[in-house]
């Protein structure tokens, strides 16, 4: 036995208690799996797989299918990275590229600030600036000159889908910049400076030197700003109208899984009711994490040997 | 008289510095594209904010729908109050953690910690929160502001926890070497000299985790709940700042619309001290070039 007097008796000491700490954090994601396996299986024993492709959403009968959170998420996501990819590349490309050192480092602030900014505040921007831009100008010249994709089409609510996507895109483009930057830096100088050498443009040098080398980072970087377009709640739900209907028009309201858990978690009177948000929570815990490991290896495998960053 | 192939060079690197220019403008109308919301959101705060702001929101508890006036102040001391909690617990186990995973963390466990650090930093808020309603509501039967901070410090660990790490790998071998040369204990040298030297930038992890989790309001909609009145007890429900905006944003009142700014203000204001004052430190010492 080692007794107190014995300096190995605190190294050892100190360890545990660290080694404790780090088990926290194990234990803690064991918490979430299982309390969110434990609380679903009244909903999952009664609607097995038909829950995520369901069209009813009625807690009164006690039927519940989730179909239009899925395609509310799905969609809302898509269209946030339809906006956000070519926006959140162009700033990256500019900050890393094209733009004199001063600028650099005002400019990565600024992005920075753009994501220090809470969901709760976007929202609260979005109801009341955003929202109505879009219903008064955006969506009528929307539905004027493309209404005959048929994804513009009904009354111009302002509040819907297209409002979601666009408030989420702009949280998500400070996402796929800082880390597309990152991948960016990672790219070795001589690749650079070896295409100049053969008489390149400075868009033929970043097109061929430097995005082409770090294509798999940057894909990493757009399905990491697809992880957090998924599980983003406050935004959209105070903006995307929170009705559980799907429909082809961008102009309609929706609803997201993350939005139906914040609003009816806390007036979810029946066990089945509650059972059914927290499935909903689980298969959202579970895409979120497959997309941002998958994001995770894309971008290690561009910035390996460089030395290990956290990033927010 | 150029002969044909040589107007067909020029025309191709005519083309192909179009293209440079075209490229060039399109990223910087990007950049410009991504200002602008960022431009508008502060400008709408400020104006928006400023003119709502006034001692009674500062002060006072709401007032009935209808009746003017009225403020924030039990919203305000309940961030503080969940906050508080969320750091006591987040901040000590996010930083062992850390110093696990630095001192001792170069095996097997060490990468699993590592890599379930990554995945609970990409846990969705609303997730946390039906994790906390679980496990800390259900358990004391109501909303609390434990529950509240017990959400935001899961959130936090994760970022202190990765940022500790980095710090103290940031620290040079020889520092160690030279403190186990002296005699000092293994343990002693972790917290006096290696924890010590890295200290601005542990405390910059902090500080960030601090800022993600201070606006917060998805894991608190079922966990804190919000409140109407003042409250001190850790076991009762209790108001947010950011719970509070997102009610009144969503209401149909002018005052409350006004009151949504003026808290958003007070919201961002301590967000960006933290962030700015972040980056300062960044700037400096041993944290240069790993921002």
């Amino acid at each position: 036995m080692l007794k107190a007097k014995d300096p190995r008796f605190w190294d050892g000491l100190f360890h545990l208690a660290m080694l404790a700490c780090a088990l926290c954090v194990l234990a803690l994601v064991g918490i979430i799996v299982f309390e969110l396996t434990k609380r679903s299986q009244l909903s999952w024993k009664a609607f097995g797989w038909k829950f995520f492709f369901g069209n009813d959403w009625d807690p009164v009968n006690e039927q519940f299918g989730a179909w239009p959170f899925v395609y509310g998420t799905i969609v809302s996501s898509l269209l946030a990275l339809f906006l956000a990819v070519p926006l959140g590349l162009g700033v990256a490309m500019f900050i890393t590229e094209m733009c004199p050192r001063r600028l650099k480092e005002i400019l990565a602030f600024a992005t920075e600030l753009l994501a220090a900014i809470p969901s709760v505040i976007y929202g609260l921007w979005a109801i009341f600036v955003l929202v109505p831009l879009v219903r008064v100008y955006l969506e009528p010249w929307l539905a004027r000159y493309f209404g005959w994709t048929r994804l513009f089409e009904g009354p111009p609510y302002g509040i819907g889908m297209l409002a979601a996507g666009m408030i989420l895109a702009i949280m998500v483009v400070p996402i796929i910049s800082s880390i597309t930057r990152e991948v960016m830096t990672a790219v070795p100088q001589q690749q650079r400076e070896a295409v100049l050498a053969l008489g390149a443009t400075r868009w033929e040098m970043i097109r061929i030197g430097v995005l082409r080398n770090a294509r798999a980072g940057i894909f990493g970087a757009v399905i990491l700003g697809l992880g957090r377009a998924l599980g983003e709640t406050m935004a959209v739900t105070m903006v995307i109208g929170n009705r559980p209907e799907i429909s082809r028009s961008l102009f309609s309201p929706g609803y997201t899984m993350a939005s139906v858990i914040a609003n009816e978690f806390s007036e979810a009177a029946t066990d089945t009711y509650l059972s059914a948000l927290v499935e909903i929570g689980l298969a959202l815990f579970l895409v979120t994490i497959i997309v941002n490991i998958l994001a995770q290896i894309l971008v290690w495998s561009v910035t390996r040997g460089m030395p290990a960053r956290g990033h927010a | 008289m150029p002969n044909s192939s040589e107007s067909a060079a020029i025309r191709v690197s005519l083309w192909r510095r179009g293209m440079n220019h075209l490229v060039t403008m399109a990223a910087a109308a990007a950049v410009l594209l991504v200002l602008l919301p960022l431009g508008a959101i502060f400008a709408y705060l400020v104006y928006k904010g400023v003119g709502a702001l006034n001692w009674s929101f500062l002060t006072q508890t709401p007032k009935p729908v209808g009746e003017p006036g009225g403020g924030m102040a039990n919203a305000i001391a309940g961030s503080a109050l969940i906050l508080l909690i969320a750091s006591a617990m987040g901040v000590p186990i996010g930083i062992g953690a850390g110093v696990y995973l630095a001192e001792y963390g170069r095996n097997r466990m060490g990468d699993l910690i590592r890599f379930t650090a990554d995945v609970l930093n990409g846990v969705p808020s609303i997730v946390v929160g039906i994790v906390a309603y679980g496990v800390v509501v259900l358990a004391q039967g109501h909303f609390s502001a434990l529950a509240g901070g017990f959400a935001l410090g899961m959130m936090m660990i994760p970022t202190i926890t990765r940022a500790t790490e980095e710090m103290l790998l940031l620290v040079p071998q020889a520092i160690r070497e030279a403190a186990y040369g002296l005699g000092i204990a293994r343990w002693r040298t972790t917290l006096s000299i290696t924890l010590r030297t890295a200290t601005s930038g542990v405390i910059t992890g902090v500080m960030l985790a601090f800022a993600r989790v201070a606006g917060e309001t998805a894991p608190l909609l079922f966990t804190a709940f919000g409140n109407q009145y003042w409250n001190w007890k850790i076991n009762q429900p209790t108001a947010a700042l950011s719970l509070q905006i997102f009610t009144y944003a969503i209401s149909p009142f002018d005052e409350w619309h006004r009151q949504a700014w003026a808290g958003a203000l007070i919201l961002i204001l301590l967000i960006v001290i933290a962030v700015s004052a972040l980056r300062i430190a960044a700037s400096r010492g041993m944290l240069k070039g790993t921002s």
